[in-house]
């Protein structure tokens, strides 16, 4: 996929989606990589004790594959200047071959100066919105 | 409210000095499927304008968390933190943390304030290099369900 450049991200530009797979061992994975070792990101019977409906992923996991959605749509891990978001349902992540789908879209909302574009994201999981006022600032070549 | 709002403003210890790594890099992008060769190869960052592989935007959470873990473990701030989800967390960086980057975490808190019978705690922390350079604001807001 090429990467867009500046004079190509006009307001209403569609990032192209993407769709991620989150296993159980991308859980474990994430928890060694980032020192997040909550147990209800891996342990199903702890996780249920306390109301969730099974293991869920890390939060910022989610915000994770949605930065990637970013830097591989802007070819550069370090294109990301801004990112916020709220995380308003968890991922839920079954002990199956499957896991859990993460499906991420993005649009350009307005050009910034420096290069730099805005743009609005949204990532779902199960039919749920798992990110909610997603908004970064990326800067393009 | 069980959250000790005495602590809004309060500025926290900065973190011990954590130094980035290319092999912390390369293993936080493998866990998060970054393919980009500018997390691995230093000729390919350099060749991208990087003085060495450059770690993905929101690795600066690894950093981050060493300094709130100084307001998290606070015994007096009154955090229930079996109740405790991540509500929001946002990144403003001022160029990408890199391999060979030494940087301290430093968090101050900005607000606690209920949602319902929630109570939200928002922490801002700076992350510096131990020279002083600025390179990323992290801003992170914890809720506490209701007991």
């Amino acid at each position: 996929m090429a990467s867009p450049s500046y004079d190509q991200a006009q307001a209403g530009t569609e990032l192209p989606p993407r769709q991620y797979q989150v296993m159980r061992r991308d859980l474990v994975r994430y928890a060694g990589a980032s020192g997040d070792f909550n147990v209800i990101h891996w342990n199903e019977r702890v996780a249920k004790s306390v109301g969730l409906p099974n293991v869920i992923a890390h939060g910022m996991l989610t915000m994770a594959l949605a930065g990637r959605f970013l830097t591989e749509w802007a070819g550069d891990p370090g294109a990301v200047a801004e990112f916020g978001v709220r995380f308003s349902a968890p991922v839920v992540v079954p002990d199956d071959d499957k896991g859990a789908t993460v499906e991420v879209a993005g649009t350009v909302t307005e050009r910034l100066d420096g290069n730099r574009v805005a743009v609005d994201v949204t990532a779902r999981s199960d039919g749920a919105k798992v990110l909610t006022r997603a908004r970064a600032v990326v800067r393009l070549r | 409210m069980a959250i000790n709002t005495a602590y809004i403003g309060r500025t926290f210890e900065p973190s011990e000095p954590y130094e980035v790594s290319r092999v912390k890099i390369r293993e936080f992008a493998d866990a998060i499927g970054e393919p980009s060769p500018l997390c691995r190869d230093r000729a390919a960052a350099e060749a991208a304008g990087y003085p060495d592989v450059i770690a993905p935007p929101t690795f600066a959470i690894v950093v981050s968390s060493a300094g709130s873990a100084r307001v998290t473990h606070d015994p007096d701030l009154g955090v229930n933190y079996a109740m405790v989800v991540h509500g929001e967390q946002s990144f403003t960086h001022a160029r990408p943390l890199r391999a060979g980057d030494v940087v301290v975490a430093q968090s101050t808190i900005e607000d606690i304030r209920p949602i319902g019978s929630m109570t939200a705690l928002t922490t801002v922390t700076e992350i510096r290099t131990v020279d002083g350079e600025h390179v990323c604001t992290a801003r992170s807001t914890l809720v506490e369900r209701g007991a």
